[in-house]
């Protein structure tokens, strides 16, 4: 499986954020987004996930589905949740583990939830209203998704915001697991996720010549 | 289940848990129709007259409330986004949306209307009637409005564009619902025609509403 970018040019506003960029991302691999604020980091992997159209170049996910977009073959984590605060913790993540079809029965899909839950270290906080949680406990349960559906292409934004120590490490070993079942990850961090096969795409400040 | 019936069971928990939407809507609705009497003065033959008309109008009004919130929490916490890329076509996810928010607040209006219409002094053979037109109206009121709902997502105070954008389009309903109640209640054989006329409005609605909304969403989501 291969993500592939060809001069790919995006517009915010009257601005053109990312002019001309290609790039290349292979099963197992990792790309890192770097760049200072206003780079188009965000832009970038919205444009992958779909939500912009780009206004030039395509982005193809080779040996991936054709009847589907990138994006619907995609995890998207951005700077929101995603998360109901009047669902339990665990009820949440059920529900995108139906919604994105993490599993073929109820069963299944429980034990998903579950095992995910054990993992992110919220299992004892299942029955309580996602309302209730602290910050980096809903980015917690917000990166659950990853693990409720399969889906070859990660698209993480900041994922580390509001995490501590013990999370980015746990988040690390989620990513490095991912890889090595061959999915491919595009995450725009500023904090190394301690990955082997991450490489680096710097993207600066386009300047638009008039 | 499916992905389809998955987010309406997860919107339909959603307003009962809250209960804001649905208390806000039947309550509003209750208000209304009791300060009618008050202000139109107590004869009885022109609120029985008039009670179709006002019921109607008043349910308009009561239904509009809650329509605003049907994408907003949703793109503000981000769900939105998701279940844009969740494999699920966007049609579907604004239909599955506006089917909930038919269930927890048209259905509620149309069976509160016949307990107010005592107030109003309603014609007891007229009970049938105004709730089969009502259930068979309401799901304009929530598919239309879905459209006007996506077209305010991002605007600040969208509630009072959302009604100058959506109350034109119920007019349609509105007349059908009332001509087909005084078709049944003057015997006369004008009920059929309009209350078919109102169920294909309504089923127009069904199929149009959601591509119109979702296409103002992909928009919203830029």
């Amino acid at each position: 499986m291969r993500l592939q970018a060809e001069k790919l040019a995006v517009r915010r506003g009257a601005r053109i954020v990312i002019d001309g960029l290609s790039f290349e991302a292979v099963a197992g691999e990792a790309l890192l987004l770097t760049g200072p604020n206003g780079a188009g980091k965000t832009t970038l992997l919205r444009a992958v996930a779909g939500f912009l159209t780009p206004e030039a170049g395509q982005i193809r996910l080779q040996g991936g589905d054709n009847d589907r977009e990138v994006g619907e073959q995609a995890h998207y984590v951005g700077h929101a949740n995603g998360i109901k605060s009047n669902l339990t913790t665990a009820e949440n993540l059920a529900f995108w583990c139906a919604y994105l079809g993490g599993g073929s029965d109820n069963r299944v899909r429980r034990e998903r939830v579950e095992l995910a839950l054990e993992r992110l270290r919220l299992l004892s906080l299942e029955d309580i209203p996602a309302a209730y949680l602290s910050a980096g406990q809903k980015r917690r349960l917000g990166l659950g998704r990853l693990l409720v559906a399969d889906r070859p292409l990660w698209l993480l934004d900041e994922p580390t915001v509001s995490l501590d120590a013990a999370s980015v490490k746990l988040l690390a070993g989620i990513v490095h697991e991912h890889l090595q079942g061959g999915g491919i990850v595009l995450a725009a961090t500023h904090i190394p996720l301690g990955l082997e096969h991450a490489r680096e795409l710097r993207l600066g400040v386009m300047r638009q010549s008039a | 289940m499916s992905p389809f019936l998955t987010l309406l069971k997860r919107d339909i928990t959603l307003a009962l848990r809250e209960g804001g939407a649905i208390g806000t809507a039947l309550g509003f609705y209750l208000i209304v129709i009791a300060m009618l009497p008050l202000g139109l003065g107590p004869d009885l033959n022109l609120l029985s007259r008039i009670a179709p008309g006002l019921l109607w109008i008043a349910l308009l009004l009561s239904a509009l409330l809650s329509l605003g919130r049907m994408f907003e929490t949703d793109f503000e916490d981000g769900s939105l986004e998701l279940l844009a890329i969740g494999g699920t076509p966007l049609e579907l996810v604004a239909a599955a949306k506006a089917l909930a928010h038919w269930l927890t607040t048209g259905i509620p209006l149309a069976l509160l209307a016949p307990v107010l219409g005592i107030l109003l002094n309603l014609d007891i053979s007229a009970y049938g009637v105004l709730i089969a037109t009502m259930l068979a109206g309401t799901p304009a009121i929530s598919f239309l409005g879905a459209i006007g709902a996506a077209l305010t997502l991002r605007a600040r105070r969208g509630g009072l564009l959302l009604a100058l954008l959506i109350l034109p389009l119920y007019v349609p309903s509105l007349i059908y619902g009332i001509s087909a109640i005084s078709g049944a209640l003057l015997a006369t054989n004008a009920f059929w025609p309009s209350f078919l006329i109102l169920s294909a409005l309504s089923l127009g609605a069904l199929v149009l509403g959601p591509i119109a909304a979702a296409a103002a969403l992909r928009i919203q989501m830029q």
